[in-house]
């Protein structure tokens, strides 16, 4: 308690230092350039967005699991998607797929995660006072914000939202014939796109520079926390990736406004025949999934960072394998961009690129298999302390374990045929991509909101919420294994026109509470989650007893994150149960020159070195001078 | 339902907030023991859970497949769906197994190595030799499994043999619509999206004399133990051909044609015998969302014997032969030709479709409209 009111002293004192003047409420808490309040303002979004993605998909599991409920009671809000006799348009459900998917992929799992924790984290992990610049970073949120506002409108419009499928491939979302959610809904969820995309690259670039130059003095790469590897590699990702969307969503608005012809040719429709000729539909999908390949790994990587992190702090051992960790993650980087046609098995492309793609994807197994087992190991001979992160984390293995293994059936082009566009490949990346980073994101939460607001959640609930969700999204997602084997295809409104009519109609209303439950569930994270903000438990400085960086600074970070010059890094980040120390983690602020009873051989060598550490010292002194001398 | 659905959340409710109120006694009683920030008994009991919840969850996976696997699809009825399907199982067992060593791995360390606080943890950091283990073992596994499904997509996806039965499937939104080449010269006719309209739903181009003899059918009718190579196209948007019980897959591409072969093994009968139920039939579904129709846009499929099946076309009369109107589309010097098609010859009335495509917009939008 102590040192938290010196710090909270020294605190007010760096305040002034730093600040011109008093920052109103409206800097603070809206146009905010402190990368804490934007990845708060990226978490409450992200939140706010997962409510609204999940309520859709409970709609449309309402639809697949009591397909003659009646849902008239539903009118007030859905009004005339409500057909006359009680039940959901099917035009409708087509739009509720497709919002879920855009709403879960880039609202919650990109916006929500990267965003969040790549703006919470890298400055204060790699010591740095606030993001390389912190106006592109206010921005990228308020871009992000009008593209959710857009996309948010898009739902409420009378021809409805885009219905052609996240994945909006053409000539169904070229041709406002062809659907009534390719018209104004489908335009709206371009732009709004392309303002999201845009937000990302201003988010990416940021965190990169930010990692490459900001880092603290002895901060090497090699000492970077796996979190940073993770944000770092996903920004890369990201900002190689998303353009290429943009242009393909560009030649799409071409297509559906300027009367090109990039993606649509010879078509008959609405009793009569199109001019364009010569586009291939085939280039959207490789333009697609040239973004929506990596974006799985954008999604995921931050996941694995945190629970690399989340998995050592609280078994109290360092992460096993630390160099084959960011070796695997530059693996899968690299390895993702050139995997996307496996998507494409089926859809006409030449057999032979087929052929090479499938080589390609099973080689990405390999470095997963790798993370998989080094987490595993890492629990193994540790000393487990079961936080919610913990056990969300614990969780996302499995999850990654259990969505991981049939990806290797359907990266085989051959078992592609059947199983493609089937529920095994719904159950296939909701759990190894959705659910497993939704699970990271929870541990994450968790794990860091002592850091964010000052306070900590409510751990039963947390556990509550936790079992409910683990239990909860295998009852969902893996009996949809069962549903693709019998070869149902998904986006389908209803099986009333399939032979084997109710042959699932048990399992499909299984499924359906299992979801509606599941979502329930997810109102204890919330309640605590807010309640927590306000009448939390008062936190410690370090509550998890962690080696990182942002537990040294205070307990309630000001702007600037330290007081005084920022800590110097002298050890890996995972120095936990070292044999001979005192304590069961060392943090990475420790020289060895202090540790002489825990070092390691090659550590003492160390010991030379930080006097260089310690010359890079003006610098940091330059830097501060600058901040304050104004 | 409605009701039974909401009493179903409200007892949920009910219920958990009830074990919230359990369990923060429960932990409360605990933590005024001890030291509020060292584990105590929720640490406990979340580490039991752990294994009980994988325990509990493998015995429902194990009892839930043995219930869903009699409808999982009857064996398959072409030769390469014998292939992929065994392929498809023994490829589950081998990432099943490595799904339960490694789940079993997890839970069991998890709860093992709960938090003790007489225990320190093992600092252990990095071992190469393990890790070169369980990089090159994977990669082993996974060459294997390439290579086998390398070969098998190769033999799927080669040329169909120069003796394969063509016929040619369209999807539009939402039926589909098979042409076969006819008796005559067995070959189909070329096409033309513009000339598209309510009757020649696919575009047949009649200045082509083999498009004489081509006969249009909305159910899908194919030879048993001969290679049929489907030819498929799309007329408005993206579809895609999918026959499961025959284990065949191809997106229709609008502007693209693409092409799946197979060779059928059991006709509808057969099928009919080996799954017992009298009321089997093979179906066509449509695999990629195409709009609202999207879930409806299937097509009956009928596998016949050989000659059952020639005896069928034999029945057909070729699409020139019921819309005679189209020999107006004839060039002069195959009308001759094209005549023998039609009975009543050219001078029949003709219908709205006779003209060009533009003026048929009125009754194709009909069509399409009754159709929604």
């Amino acid at each position: 308690m102590a040192t938290a009111a010196l710090t909270h002293d020294a605190h007010s004192h760096e305040h002034e230092h730093h600040e011109h003047h008093e920052q109103n409420f409206i800097q603070k808490y809206v146009f905010s350039e402190d990368h804490k309040m934007i990845a708060k303002q990226y978490l409450v979004t992200g939140i706010i967005w997962a409510f609204i993605g999940g309520l859709l998909s409970i709609l449309f599991r309402l639809q697949l699991g009591f397909p003659d409920m009646k849902l008239d009671g539903l009118r007030w809000l859905l009004g005339e998607w409500i057909n006359p006799e009680g039940k959901l348009e099917s035009e409708f459900y087509l739009a509720l797929v497709t919002m879920h998917g855009t709403i879960m992929v880039f609202f919650v799992l990109t916006a929500g995660l990267s965003g969040t924790f790549s703006n919470f984290l890298i400055p204060l992990q790699i010591g740095a006072r606030d993001m390389a610049s912190g106006f592109l970073n206010m921005l990228s949120y308020w871009f992000f914000l009008v593209a959710s506002v857009i996309m948010l409108c898009s739902l409420f419009i009378s021809t409805g939202p885009a219905a052609g499928g996240w994945v909006i491939y053409p000539p169904l979302s070229a041709i406002p014939t062809a659907s009534n959610g390719s018209g104004m809904g489908m335009s709206l969820w371009l732009v709004a796109m392309a303002l999201f995309i845009v937000s990302q690259l201003m988010g990416g670039l940021n965190y990169v520079t930010t990692i490459i130059n900001l880092r603290t003095r002895g901060l090497s790469f090699s000492k970077l926390p796996l979190t940073i590897w993770s944000f770092f590699l996903t920004a890369v990702l990201g900002i190689l990736s998303f353009p290429v969307l943009l242009s393909a969503a560009l030649l799409l608005i071409f297509d559906r406004n300027f009367g090109t012809s990039f993606y649509i040719s010879e078509i008959y429709i609405g009793g009569e025949a199109l001019p364009q000729q010569g586009g291939s539909a085939i280039l959207f999908q490789h333009l697609f999934w040239f973004l929506g390949h990596p974006e799985v790994y954008i999604v995921l990587l931050p996941a694995l960072g945190i629970t690399s992190e989340v998995i050592a702090t609280n078994a109290r051992k360092p992460i096993f394998g630390y160099r084959a960790m960011i070796g695997s993650m530059l693996g899968i980087t690299l390895l993702a961009f050139i995997v996307w046609a496996h998507h494409m098995f089926v859809t006409g492309m030449n057999p032979f690129l087929g052929s090479v793609f499938m080589f390609l994807t099973l080689i990405i197994a390999v470095p997963s298999a790798v993370k998989g087992f080094n987490y595993i190991t890492t629990l193994w001979k540790g000393n487990i302390v079961f936080t919610p992160a913990m056990l969300f984390s614990i969780g996302l293995v499995s999850l990654f374990i259990a969505g991981g293994v049939t990806g290797i059936i359907l990266g085989n082009a051959a078992l592609d045929i059947q199983l493609h566009d089937t529920y095994f490949v719904v159950a296939h990346f909701h759990l190894v991509m959705g659910s497993a980073s939704f699970f990271g994101l929870m541990a994450g939460v968790y794990h860091w909101f002592p850091k964010m607001y000052g306070r900590m959640m409510n751990n039963t609930l947390g556990y509550i919420h936790f079992w409910l969700s683990f239990i909860g999204v295998f009852c969902v997602f893996f009996p949809m294994h069962y549903i693709g084997i019998a070869g149902f295809p998904r986006r389908y409104y209803s099986f009333s026109t399939y032979d084997m009519t109710n042959s699932f109609a048990d399992l499909n209303q299984f499924i359906s509470v299992a979801a509606i439950i599941t979502f329930a569930a997810q109102g204890l994270f919330a309640w605590n989650f807010f309640y927590s903000i306000f009448r939390g438990k008062k936190s410690v400085q370090n509550p998890w007893r962690s080696t990182t960086l942002e537990w040294t600074t205070p307990v309630v970070v000001g702007h600037g994150n330290w007081e005084g010059p920022i800590p110097a890094v002298y050890r890996w980040p995972y120095d936990y149960s070292k044999p001979g120390a005192v304590e069961d983690f060392i943090p990475q602020t420790v020289p060895f020159s202090s540790t002489p009873e825990s070092n390691l051989p090659e550590e003492n060598e160390q010991i030379a070195l930080e006097k260089t550490i310690e010359e890079l010292h003006p610098y940091q002194k330059e830097v501060s001078a600058k901040s304050g001398g104004h | 339902m409605v009701y039974i659905v909401g009493l179903l959340a409200a007892v949920l409710l009910v219920l958990t907030l009830v074990v919230l109120n359990r369990m923060s006694v429960f932990t409360k009683g605990f933590a005024s023991n001890q030291d509020a920030d060292t584990p105590g008994m929720a640490n406990k009991i979340n580490a039991a859970l752990l294994p009980i919840v994988f325990l509990l969850g493998s015995v429902a996976g194990v009892w839930s497949f043995i219930e869903a696997a009699p409808k999982f699809l009857p064996a398959p009825s072409s030769e390469h769906g014998v292939h992929t399907d065994s392929m498809f199982w023994w490829f589950m067992a081998i990432v099943t197994t490595a799904f339960f060593l490694t789940s079993v791995l997890l839970f069991v360390f998890a709860f093992k190595y709960q938090y003790d606080p007489k225990r320190r943890a093992t600092f252990y950091p990095v071992n190469h030799r393990l890790e070169l283990a369980w990089t090159v073992i994977p990669a082993i596994v996974m060459a294997i499994m390439v290579f086998m499904g390398w070969r098998v997509w190769r033999d799927i996806t080669s040329e169909a043999p120069a003796d394969a039965y063509v016929i040619e499937v369209t999807g539009k939104q939402f039926n589909w619509i098979a042409r076969y080449p006819g008796m005559d010269d067995n070959k189909l006719g070329s096409y033309n999206y513009k000339l598209i309209d309510a009757t020649n739903e696919v575009g047949i181009d009649m200045t082509d004399e083999n498009s004489f003899d081509d006969v249009i059918s909305n159910t899908l009718y194919i030879p048993k133990g001969v290679p049929v190579l489907l030819k498929i196209r799309a007329r408005d948007v993206l579809h895609s051909v999918f026959l499961p019980h025959l284990r065949v897959k191809m997106d229709a591409v609008p502007g693209m044609p693409t092409k799946f072969w197979f060779k059928a093994t059991k006709t509808t009968d057969e099928m009919k015998a080996e799954t017992n139920d009298p009321k089997f039939e093979y179906r066509l579904n449509c695999t990629e969302i195409c709009g609202q129709g999207h879930f409806s846009m299937k097509m009956n499929v009928v596998v016949l014997e050989e000659e059952d099946f020639q005896a069928w076309l034999k029945t057909q009369k070729s699409f020139l032969a019921t819309n005679a109107s189209y020999l107006d589309r004839v060039p002069a010097r195959l009308k001759a030709k094209a005549m023998k098609y039609t009975e009543s010859g050219s001078e029949e009335e003709t219908p709205e479709g006779g003209e060009a495509p533009a003026d048929s917009t009125a009754s194709a939008s009909a069509a399409t409209a009754s159709l929604r």
